[in-house]
């Protein structure tokens, strides 16, 4: 049951193969003697996920099922769940318990499906490897001594090992599409303002948005159209119709115009997986798609723009972390003081103090126009370049990363680690989607194939991945992790 | 001796009369028990975000046109960041760059009846903080959150204002427009109006200003002249006095009338302004702006001039009518009833304001509704009560002794006796019972008859128990008298 | 632009993160080959860019005035580290 896909598992309950209370009750299983491994997981809420599975098996006797009834997935750490510890994997949240359901966890609930529990992720969503949580690194179970990529590593994992089909994660530089590229899953970043941001911690306010990971562009397409849509408690959320993703998957690539941007083929790139991708892109062509050369002139500015723009944001959004209202706060602290300035050293972990104190930096006095506005002028410049392209083409087409999957351990210096995500993190700065396929592997890990698109173009990304998945078999391989369970 | 001058500007921080707040839709009620009207949203939760209320946006955009503003196309809303107990967020959602309202003026009326214009750098919207409670709470201080997120416009002025009375009417003016506007209730003592003042002295002539002080925590009117006023006294002591102002934030002390420096450790603030990136540009076109141009109320300044020019008040009369919208209102709805603007002016100025004054009451709540009021001078001048008789009915009214003048003046017995026969016949009376009287009357010249005639009017009024008409006394008297 | 001790420890008392002069010591270090890729940055003309503070072209959409939120006192005091009579409670403040 654990190597099946959504749409899968979908028709299954539907034939009454089974019921969502066997295929949950299964799954929490799987977790419960896989998960000890791969620390996935950050909390697993399996009472509520039986009682809302007999929920979903009641509407469906009842002749009343929603699009995922009864189906079994996870969230990111990030998503504010009522009554369920919500971490964002700090100390800083290790207590907090939220009041109120994230906006897509309710479209979610609404749909019938059924959360499994809270997925483990960078701290905040500030990372590339998932080590930078509280709650302990994840592994990627394609190999236990690599890292499953981040921040939405715990999502990733989790849907690679076959603990749930599907998992919710959020990008804000990356952190869908990297570990997704990392754990040889399909994971679709959305267009900025395509799915709400309201009950989703916030890291990076104008870069952040939430999209599915699962094994399958369908399964991808069913789970977007029931996140996606204008919501009146996001102001930056756009209200748009949202198309029937799942309609339009089987669209012909006949003709598909698809450019490769040469400053993603250049230093840097692992050989193994400039190989893999290239064989991904003649499977297009031979699907009747043209391939051209084209370029995004500042694409080696991303990754500079991004940490000026995200930490300043960064250091706004977590100044509320002050253990007044909510989340951790000191012991016997003596002044107001004491109370801030221990309560934040204790409760954040370094790389988050690290972005805090680098954006409080770049917003002070003196500083501010040198690096923050030399920054949003360098965005709108980078956004340009992807406008300019898509007059040209109609996707984008690349490597999700640089390289496979790393070592746990490896990249200790963070310089090094934000160059990781030189190939995604451009696409949050334009506010563009992407999405990343499974396309092969270098070694014994996975490599992701990168599909970018212009604005509100995710049916066509979907409809280009779909193919590429009738045409290929990268996304049903499964690591051996787990394989004695099944 | 140095002749200094003083300059002022304000910076009046007006709450909007919303019914809910600036970013979330928790309630703007005054007075509601600690944090029960503190949703999500106000406090910062993990998550949440905010939506911009139509309501202070227009309302914002009302002040701006009463003040002859520019209203730019774009505006922005940027974070003010902070550290402080009663700021949920660590930020204040505040506007800095691109204020929703720019340039304008104010016109203001001193004491004398002059009037002159006081220039207005800009208006922002922005979101009010909580409170901090500072009894003791087993040691700590308490955090109210219920007022986190009213929405704010500050009005910020130029440093126009040359005397504390300049600066009283400059916000009285301010009170007036935005009660006219009906965009805040301007209840100072709630801290719907709160004012920051900006004071600083130079020697008369010299062009550059001197270094100021801000003023916080004024917020009455004649706490804003007792500020200034000391703080003027004491920056021209210190500098005659060879010492220099520094520039600081003090606080005014109602209690002792005196401004004191602020005993935080002051270090420099830098509050990284940044453009919010959870709010978007907010666009007003011009069609927005004409629809809410549509939709204002005669403003004071209007109002002032049509009463003197159309109904042919007296300029003090008109200024002293329209200085509120409420008073105003009462007014003109006292004159449509009686149908005389001059009678109605008399009389709200008149018998109203001096009750409303010795019993504390604003004009909104007086006894004696507009309805009342009109209908007694309607008595008064189709002769039906004599204007004695008018101040027991008004007085009787006050005190509710009936719904209408009418009843009043129908219970008591006040109507006008106006028959001729009648007035005679108590005439008659008088004189058969004056016999003294009547003979040094008689014997008297023209001159002293005419001091000797009130005796008898007063006899004959007090015969009829006040209702006779008094004119139609004294013409029937003077004839009787002098008939033999 | 080069980042010193002083102003790490600035950017921590502003930002309320307790340091120590050893963790500032290994901040100015991060920070300064941080900032030295960000410099990459200075090397672009930028002369009559706009800014862009948001991917989409997009305005602000506004709310009607309606009150939509009851009072959840209890539920979102729950998670509070300190609470009495329904308010917060910090260290004494001090005016």
């Amino acid at each position: 049951m654990h190597d099946k896909t959504l749409t899968e598992l979908a028709a299954g309950l539907q034939a009454g193969e089974f019921s969502s209370r066997e295929l949950c009750q299964s799954a929490l299983d799987r977790i419960q003697r896989l998960d000890g491994d791969l620390n996935s997981f950050i909390s697993v809420t399996t009472e509520q996920a039986l009682a809302d599975a007999d929920a979903a098996d009641q509407a469906r006797a009842a002749g009343d099922a929603a699009a995922l009834a009864g189906l079994p997935l996870a969230l990111k750490d990030i998503f504010c769940t009522q009554g369920v510890r919500t971490s964002c994997g700090s100390k800083m949240l290790d207590s907090f318990v939220a009041p109120y359901d994230a906006t897509v966890v309710e479209k979610i609930r609404q749909a019938g499906g059924v959360s499994l529990g809270k997925t483990n992720m960078d701290e905040f969503a500030m990372g590339s490897s998932n080590e930078n949580s509280f709650y302990g690194p994840v592994k990627n179970p394609w190999d236990l001594s690599a890292v499953p990529g981040g921040s939405s590593g715990g999502s990733a994992a989790a849907v690679a090992a076959g603990l749930v089909p599907a998992a919710l994660g959020t990008d804000t530089g990356g952190s869908i599409r990297q570990p997704a590229a990392f754990c040889g899953i399909t994971g679709l970043k959305p267009t900025y303002g395509r799915v709400s941001r309201y009950g989703m911690v916030a890291y990076a306010s104008s870069l952040d948005q939430g999209g599915p990971m699962a094994r399958t562009a369908a399964d991808c397409a069913l789970l977007l159209e029931t996140i996606a849509g204008h919501d009146v408690r996001d102001s930056t959320s756009v209200a748009r119709v949202v198309p029937d993703y799942s309609a339009e998957l089987d669209t012909s690539l006949a003709g598909l115009k698809i450019g490769l941007p040469k400053e993603y083929f250049g230093d840097g790139l692992d050989p193994e997986v400039e190989t893999a991708v290239r064989e991904a892109i003649k499977v297009y062509e031979s699907l009747g798609a043209k391939v051209c050369e084209v370029s995004l002139p500042h694409t080696h500015l991303a990754i500079p723009a991004y940490y000026v723009i995200a930490p300043a944001e960064a250091s706004s959004n977590l100044s509320r972390y002050d253990g007044v209202r909510f989340g951790h706060r000191c012991e016997d602290p003596t002044d107001l003081e004491d109370l801030y300035k221990r309560t934040r050293a204790e409760g954040f972990g370094e790389e988050v103090k690290r972005r805090i104190l680098i954006g409080t930096h770049t917003l002070s006095e003196g500083f501010f126009d040198a690096y923050y506005l030399k920054a949003q002028q360098v965005r709108r410049l980078i956004r340009q370049d992807f406008l300019d392209a898509f007059d040209e083409v109609d996707v984008l087409m690349g490597p999700t990363a640089p390289t496979p999957a790393f070592d746990l351990g490896a990249q200790k210096d963070p310089v090094s680690m934000y160059l990781q995500d030189i190939y995604t993190i451009a696409v949050n700065l334009a506010g563009i989607p992407g999405i990343s396929v499974p396309a092969g592997f270098a070694g014994n890990r996975p490599v992701g194939l990168q599909v970018l698109a212009p604005h509100f173009a995710e049916a066509q990304l979907l409809g280009v991945a779909h193919q590429f998945q009738q045409a290929t078999d990268w996304h049903l391989k499964r690591p051996a992790f787990g394989k004695e369970m099944a | 001796m140095m002749q200094w001058e003083t300059v002022i500007g304000l910076e009046v921080h007006v709450q909007l009369a919303t019914q809910s707040k600036i970013f979330s839709g928790a309630s703007t009620a005054f007075g509601a028990e600690p944090n029960t009207q503190a949703c999500a949203v106000d406090l910062g939760m993990p998550g949440v975000l905010p939506v911009l209320n139509e309501n202070a946006v227009a309302m914002a955009v009302k002040f701006g046109l009463a003040v002859d503003a520019e209203i730019p196309e774009t505006s922005l809303f940027e974070r003010k960041n902070y550290f402080y107990p009663d700021l949920p967020k660590g930020y204040q959602t505040s506007q800095m760059a691109q204020p929703i309202v720019g340039p304008g003026k104010v016109e203001i009326t001193l004491d004398d009846g002059s009037t002159r214009s006081v220039r207005i750098h800009h208006a922002h919207l922005e979101e009010d903080a909580g409170k901090s409670l500072h009894e003791d709470y087993h040691g700590m201080t308490g955090i109210d959150l219920n007022r986190a997120g009213t929405p704010l416009l500050e009005i910020v002025s130029e440093p126009d204002m040359r005397s504390a009375k300049e600066a009283v009417a400059y916000i009285k003016a301010l009170h007036a427009i935005v009660t006219y506007l009906g965009i805040s209730d301007g209840n100072m003592a709630e801290g719907s109006m709160r004012c920051d003042v900006n004071v600083s002295v130079r020697p008369k002539g010299q062009a550059a200003f001197g270094t100021r002080a801000e003023i916080k925590n004024v917020n009455s009117f004649r706490f804003v002249e007792k500020a200034i006023a000391f703080e003027v006294e004491r920056q021209i002591e210190l500098i005659e006095d060879g010492g220099q102002v520094v520039q600081e934030t003090r606080l005014f002390d109602p209690e002792r009338d005196e401004t004191r420096g602020m005993r935080t450790k002051e270090e420099a603030n830098d509050y990284r302004y940044f453009p919010c990136p959870d709010l978007l540009p907010v666009t007003l076109d011009g069609a927005y702006v004409d629809h809410q141009r549509a939709l204002m109320p005669e403003l004071p300044s209007e109002k002032r001039h049509r009463f003197e020019n159309q109904l042919g008040l007296s300029a003090y009369d008109a200024g002293v009518l329209a200085s509120s919208r409420a008073m105003a209102e009462y007014f003109e709805a006292v004159k449509d009833v009686c149908g005389d603007a001059k009678q109605a002016a008399n009389w709200v100025q008149g018998e109203l304001s001096a009750n409303l004054n010795r019993e504390n009451l604003e004009i909104g709540d007086s006894p004696v509704t507009a309805e009342q009021l009109g209908g007694l001078i309607q008595r008064v001048m189709d002769d039906t009560i004599s204007g004695k008789a008018a101040k027991q009915v008004f007085q009787a009214l006050w005190d509710g002794e009936a719904d209408s003048a009418d009843a009043i003046i129908e219970a008591r017995g006040l109507k006008q006796v106006t028959d001729t026969g009648a007035i005679e016949g108590m005439i008659d009376q008088v004189i058969a019972d004056s016999p003294v009287q009547v003979a040094q009357y008689r014997e008297a010249d023209e001159a002293k008859r005419g001091k000797m005639i009130g005796y008898f009017v007063g006899q004959v009024m007090k015969a009829s128990r006040g209702t006779a008409n008094p004119q139609q006394v004294n013409s029937l008297l003077k004839q009787k008298l002098d008939q033999a | 632009m080069a980042i010193e001790h002083a102003d790490v420890l600035r950017a921590a008392h502003l930002a309320r993160v307790g340091l120590s002069e050893d963790e500032a010591t290994g901040y100015v270090d991060d920070l300064s080959r941080i900032l030295k890729m960000v410099d990459q940055l200075q090397a672009v003309d930028t002369q009559d860019i706009i800014p862009l503070a948001h991917p989409l072209d997009a305005t602000q959409r506004l709310r009607p005035d309606e009150v939509t939120e009851h009072s959840q006192r209890e539920r979102f005091q729950a998670c509070a580290p300190a609470v009495t009579d329904g308010l917060y409670l910090v260290p004494r403040v001090v005016e």
